[in-house]
């Protein structure tokens, strides 16, 4: 630990300009009753709009991609074959169609989820119209114009209010007021400039006051709205490794699946049984998890979506990955677990005075503080003690004496009265200098407020009686209304919660047992925050993080997820795996949520594709054999009209449920932060069981409405 | 005393017997492989055979020993085959042909005991003691290294390192198999099983006519025979023969040597991997399938369906009054659960549908509780393949013990989910088609024909493919078809899992553990063991669904 940071003293608060619109407390996309991480609506129009991707993707070299659906195209294409070759039968006509409708809808799954990506894209490219830059000449005395594409690295480029940032860079002179909105979608302006951790500018972003210099640092098509058009495009995403392995597992389950249907026909023809090549191929689409094999780039797709839709952008799939994995995360304390400016919570009198009087007094000599802090005071004045909020123009004569950082000081002085509140050394000096002493009491108050985590401020008056301190302001951090209960839900996930703060070990200890984190790590600084990552990593677990500042930028390359704010530098961008465009740190934990969704929808989908075979076999097996073996007729549970009607429903239901499923896919399985033991149970109680029971009755209701066909049941 | 009451009584015996010696047993087994100390007779096979059995092997070199001492052994074997007419004690039997000399290698080296010959008219004393009984010690003992290596690769974390195979080999036959063998051939001898060097005698029947009988060392091959989950009798007519399995307590005796290791062995992966829940979770799992396998058997056998089993009153067909319908059926799940294949009576005559779960307990891949240390290892993938699809439904990347299942680890199971289907599968469908094969079936008894006659050839490359070894009888397996094809289904089906079972331990021995929160799947609950429990049932249990259709279903159905 390096030399401890005191608590902020109130004086320093009010130099910070805020950059941006104040930080959402509760968490976004959040409606109660509804799943905590529910996507966009699923809208039945994106199925119509998508069909010529859909049809597009048809193309072999695509299919190639996923094994699964790449066997049932082959197997459309065969039993296309011959129907053709025989084409008064219906029947081979009718499966070759619903096997075609079954790539179709596969794909379709895929081109409604690139869809909604692609929307987002076009949006992006509008602000990346091709800008003019004024670039400086070696000497940095003239201009000269140049197109935003012909920019290099190390070029530095001048933007007046209007221009737009013809690419990403630092400030490196000036401060200007810009217009992020064509990336982040917020309209208030933000702070950038030189030097410090507000220096970040984006291409394409606009400069809507005063004048600045920017150092570009990318390279032009490699900006960041070109990585973001990329992303959310789906051009650049590339398989996860979870992805990688579900796709092996269901590729071997294809493999084992066609060894079955392939070994079956020397069997039936050993039965006297032969089957014609379209029931084998029919069985053959019905066994293979064509439902999960569908779905599973949608799902994908559209996890990376939700994340998008939060304004959070993740740099890779592995990224979201490793956050359903995250098993620490370190959240800044200012921002994150409290909102940010310490509160009045209470006024403490020393003995002889009331605490009306001091509170009074105190809310007098704030009437001059426009800081946070000087507000709370006066808010707390009001609610506690019933006082109304005086304006300054309602007392004549007073004499204000505003807050400076300089002081640390504000108050007034009317009727004779002197009031002021302040910092404890401000308030101490104040008094003495006028000849007055300060009560015993008031130094052993300011300790307690201390040590119990609290910044305490003196409120003095001078009046007849002669100057004196008349009691203690208790402020403190004020933890963000939920948080603790989303501590207690992030610890039944599983999940250990580490605050950071500058703060000293009382103070961040006393804040850390009010938001009931698990643990905190105090006086910190990028090096203990890089050792305490090391050390859970050690131990095997996964850690995610937020941050900022450039000294934050190894501990984010380091961690397994981690999240920089769009307000921060390049550096932190660069290094971190997601970068999150409201800056609101808070954010993480839906981050982990929604990687948790994403790895639970692809479970579930799986369960339910597998357990459906079940009831396909019920329906074809009999189907298949029964003129051999009269006997297997028994298997027939669903007692299902006729072999070709039993083929066919079996097909059609399996074609069908992908489609029924996308808006599950697209949206993904509820979820609600529960124990694993919890949500194994409910998981398996509806997609494993209903895998199992659903295609039962789904089928024979398929088989029902053929069998209405004239000429066909 | 009802006949069902009897099998009730019998199996609860058996349950009782394996509780009390799963704990100390267990613990023994995990002693002996983690004990830094040899023994004096060990250091003496050290030196003899010229291993380090202090030094570590990596998976590749595990592998390669375990390879390197079968391939021995098997062409051990099979000179001693085709030399046999020239040797002593061979009690007047020519050399065996070399495409039943390689199947019979092969069969024993791989633990199957598959047998095409008859044992009394064809293998004499030398091949009997020195050739296939000790392939009944080394061959279960390089299952249950295996098992071990595994276990140590999720107990092991940060290094590549799985343990010595060689100590594994030599502990596991000198500690756990040989004293258990001496105990048990002890027991076997005092109720009744034979055990000398003498030759063929004449007998006159009760009916008239005489029958040859042999003598032998049969106590302590039938020992070891049950004990490693062998199989391959003595006699033709196996644990049905009374010199081999003279009555119901030996009868019981031999099912509780059968599973004694099997079971006991998820005490003894509980224990290496520091948490004994897990291990009890998969004993669960195991005891789940085979308590259900077990009570299914006796309710078809008992229930008799069919004209014929109707008016005899019970389908005693095949089975020995001795044991009973209860004692037979007990004995045949065990079997075909495990990688036995010990018969103690015939299961081409049990009801269609008893035939019928005697072929799916292999197929499910011979897990419940499986052969010595190959159900183990095969549970534990299967485990792996639970886990990867339930995992992702608790929103996280999935893992079991500690350890992540990753592309490599998916990669590796998905692999030996593979293997058996397709040896199954494949040469089953090529004997449909080719007229050589179909020779065997057909021209042997017209009686077989039809959907049981299929059920035979699937029964036997099931059997060999899983390293059973019992036979479906009616098929004339001994003609170069079967006796290659099954020879090669029995090596790759044994060998080639073995690979991706110790590659997929070196992979998880590298990894760093990953510690347990609330949000891991609790892998020790019921939860997962029924969840692990419908996973074999559908993953397997539906591969094979078509083919058991057109054989036992079809024939029970009809």
């Amino acid at each position: 630990m390096t030399a401890p940071v005191k608590p902020e003293e109130p004086g320093s608060m009010s130099t910070a300009t805020p950059t941006r619109a104040p930080h959402q407390d509760v968490p976004s996309g959040h409606k109660p009753g509804d799943g905590r991480v529910g996507g966009g609506l699923f809208d039945p129009k994106q199925l119509l709009t998508s069909l010529p991707d859909a049809i597009r993707k048809l193309d072999p070299r695509v299919m190639v991609k996923s094994p699964v659906m790449f066997v049932v195209e082959v197997g459309s294409v065969l039993t296309t074959l011959f129907a053709v070759m025989s084409p008064a039968d219906w029947f081979g006509w009718a499966i070759a169609a619903w096997l075609w409708l079954t790539v179709i809808f596969a794909n379709l799954a895929e081109a409604v989820a690139e869809g909604r990506g692609k929307a987002q894209a076009d949006t992006l490219r509008k602000a990346k119209t091709d800008t003019v830059a004024r670039r400086l000449t070696a000497g940095g005395s003239s201009e000269e114009q140049v197109p935003g594409t012909g920019l290099r690295i190390g070029d530095l480029v001048v933007c007046e209010a209007g221009d737009i940032i013809p690419g990403d860079g630092d400030v490196v002179e000036g401060v200007a007021s810009v217009d992020e909105s064509a990336i982040t979608g917020e309209s208030a302006p933000v702070i950038r400039e030189s030097g410090g951790d507000r220096s970040a500018v984006t291409g394409g972003t606009k400069v809507l006051s005063d004048r600045i210099v920017i150092k570009i640092t990318t390279k032009p098509g490699e900006t960041f709205i070109d990585r973001m058009i990329n992303l959310v495009e789906g051009a650049a995403r590339q398989k996860t490794p979870n992805e990688i392995a579900l796709n092996i597992l269901l590729a071997s389950l294809t493999i084992v699946f066609l060894l079955a249907v392939v070994t079956l026909q020397p069997f039936a023809i050993y039965a006297g049984a032969e089957q014609p090549m379209i029931v084998l191929l029919a069985l053959l689409v019905c066994l293979i998890p064509t439902t999960i094999g569908a779905l599973l780039s949608a799902i994908g797709i559209a996890g990376m979506d939700r994340l998008v839709q939060r304004n959070v952008l993740a740099m890779s799939g592995r990224a979201v990955e490793a956050a359903g994995d995250v098993s620490t995360l370190l959240l800044d304390k200012t921002g994150t677990i409290t909102l940010g400016n310490r509160q009045a919570a209470e006024f403490v009198p020393v003995r002889g005075t009331t605490e009306a009087e001091l509170a009074d007094a105190a809310q007098l000599s704030s009437l001059a503080d426009e800081t946070p802090e000087g507000r709370s005071i006066v808010v707390l004045a009001k609610e506690k003690y019933g006082l109304r909020e005086r304006h300054q123009g309602e007392l004549t004569d007073a004499d204000w004496v505003p807050f400076t950082a300089q002081t640390r000081m504000s108050g007034v002085d009317v009727d004779g009265r002197k009031v002021r509140k302040g910092a404890t050394g401000s308030v101490v000096n104040w008094v003495k200098e006028r000849g007055g002493s300060v009560a015993e009491d008031a130094q052993q108050l300011t300790d307690t407020i201390s040590q119990a985590g609290g910044t305490p401020l003196l409120v003095a008056m001078e009046d007849e009686s002669g100057p004196r301190v008349l009691g203690v302001i208790h402020l403190k951090d004020v933890v963000k209304e939920g948080m603790r209960e989303r501590f207690v839900e992030l610890r039944k996930m599983g999940i250990k919660t580490v605050m950071i703060t500058g703060d000293n070990p009382l103070t961040a200890k006393a804040i850390a047992d009010e938001a009931g984190v698990d643990d905190f790590l105090a006086e910190a600084t990028p090096e203990d925050k890089m050792a305490l990552i090391k050390r859970e990593q050690a131990g095997g677990k996964l850690v995610a993080m937020t941050g900022d500042g450039t000294n934050d930028a190894p501990a984010l390359a380091q961690a397994d997820v981690g999240v920089a704010m769009n307000t921060g530098t390049s550096a932190a961008k660069e290094a971190g795996n997601m970068v999150d465009l409201d800056s609101n740190p808070t954010k993480l934990i839906e981050i982990v949520e929604i990687g948790k969704q994403l790895l639970i929808t692809r479970g579930a989908l799986t369960t339910f594709s597998i357990a459906n075979d079940v009831a396909k076999y019920f329906a074809i097996i009999p189907a298949m054999f029964a003129v051999a073996y009269p006997g297997l007729d028994t298997l027939n549970i669903m007692r299902l009209s006729s072999p070709n009607s039993a083929i066919l429903s079996a097909i059609i239901f399996n074609a069908l449920i992908i489609i029924a499923l996308v808006p599950l896919a697209l949206k993904g399985v509820r979820y609600r932060p529960v124990s694993a033991d919890k949500m194994l149970r409910r998981n398996l109680a509806v997609y494993g069981l209903g895998g199992l029971i659903a295609p039962f009755i789904g089928i024979k209701i398929i088989d029902l409405l053929i069998s209405l066909i004239p000429g066909i049941g | 005393m009802s006949p069902v009451l009897a099998g009730v009584l019998q199996l609860i015996a058996l349950i009782a017997a394996l509780a009390l010696a799963y704990r100390p047993f267990g613990d023994y087994m995990a002693a002996v492989y983690s004990s830094p100390r040899h023994l004096r007779v060990e250091k003496v096979i050290y030196r003899c055979i010229g291993a380090n059995a202090d030094t570590q092997m990596r998976w590749p070199a595990y592998l390669r020993g375990i390879l390197a001492f079968s391939l021995a052994g098997l062409l051990f074997l099979y000179l001693l085959q085709r030399l046999q007419g020239g040797l002593p004690l061979s009690l007047g039997f020519a050399s065996i042909s070399p495409d039943q000399a390689f199947n019979t290698a092969a069969s024993f080296v791989a633990n199957t005991n598959w047998q095409s010959y008859s044992g009394e008219q064809a293998m004499g004393h030398v091949v009997q003691t020195a050739g296939l009984a000790v392939q009944n010690f080394v061959s279960a003992a390089t299952g249950m290294a295996v098992a071990i290596a595994l276990v140590r690769g999720f107990a092991r974390s940060r290094t590549g390192d799985l343990g010595n195979f060689w100590a594994d080999l030599v502990r596991g036959t000198v500690r756990v198999l040989v004293p258990i063998a001496v105990l048990g051939a002890l027991v076997l001898v005092a109720c009744g099983v034979i055990q000398n060097f003498s030759g063929i005698h004449e007998v006159g029947q009760f009916m008239g006519g005489t029958q040859q009988t042999n003598g032998g060392a049969v106590a302590s091959q039938e020992v070891i025979k049950e004990l490693g989950t062998n199989g391959g009798g003595y006699f033709n007519a196996n644990s049905a023969h009374p010199f081999e399995n003279p009555n119901a307590f030996t009868n019981l005796f031999e099912v509780f040597l059968i599973l004694v290791i099997p079971f006991s062995l998820t005490r003894t992966f509980g224990k290496l991997t520091g948490n004994a829940r897990q291990g009890y979770a998969i004993l669960a799992t195991m005891g789940v399938i085979w308590l259900g396998f077990t009570a299914l058997m006796m309710w078809t056998e008992f229930a008799h369906g069919g004209p014929a089993l109707q008016a005899a009153g019970a389908a005693m067909e095949g089975k020995e009054n001795r044991f009973g319908v209860g004692g037979s059926a007990i004995f045949s799940v065990a079997t075909t659960l495990t990688s036995t294949g010990a018969v103690d009576s015939f299961h081409s005559s049990y009801t269609a549908f008893g035939g019928g779960l005697q072929m799916l307990g292999m197929m499910l891949g011979e897990i419940a509780p499986g052969g010595v240390g190959s159900g183990l290892y095969g549970m534990l993938v299967m485990a792996i393949i639970a886990v990867f699809i339930a995992g992702l439904m608790v929103g996280r990347t999935p893992e079991y013990l500690g350890k992540k299942i990753g592309t490599r680890e998916i990669k590796l199971a998905a692999c030996y989910i593979l293997i058996t289907p397709t040896l199954v599968l494949g040469f089953t469908a090529a004997s449909m088609v080719l007229p050589d094969a179909l020779s065997s079936m057909l021209n042997t008894k017209a009686l077989n024909a039809g959907s049981h006659g299929f059920s035979e050839v699937l029964y036997a490359f099931t059997s060999g493919a899983n390293n059973n070894g019992s036979a479906f009888a009616g098929l004339n397996a001994n003609t170069p078809w079967y006796n290659t094809t099954i020879g090669l289904a029995m090596l790759l089906g044994r060998f080639l899992p073995m690979v991706f079972v110790l590659a997929l331990a070196g992979s998880l021995a590298e990894q760093k553990p990953v510690p347990e929160t609330a949000g891991t799947l609790r892998t020790e609950k019921p939860l997962f063991t029924g969840l692990l429990v419908g996973t074999i049932l559908i993953i397997t249990g539906l591969t094979y669904f078509p083919a058991l259709a057109l054989g036992p279903l079809a024939e029970g159905l009809s």
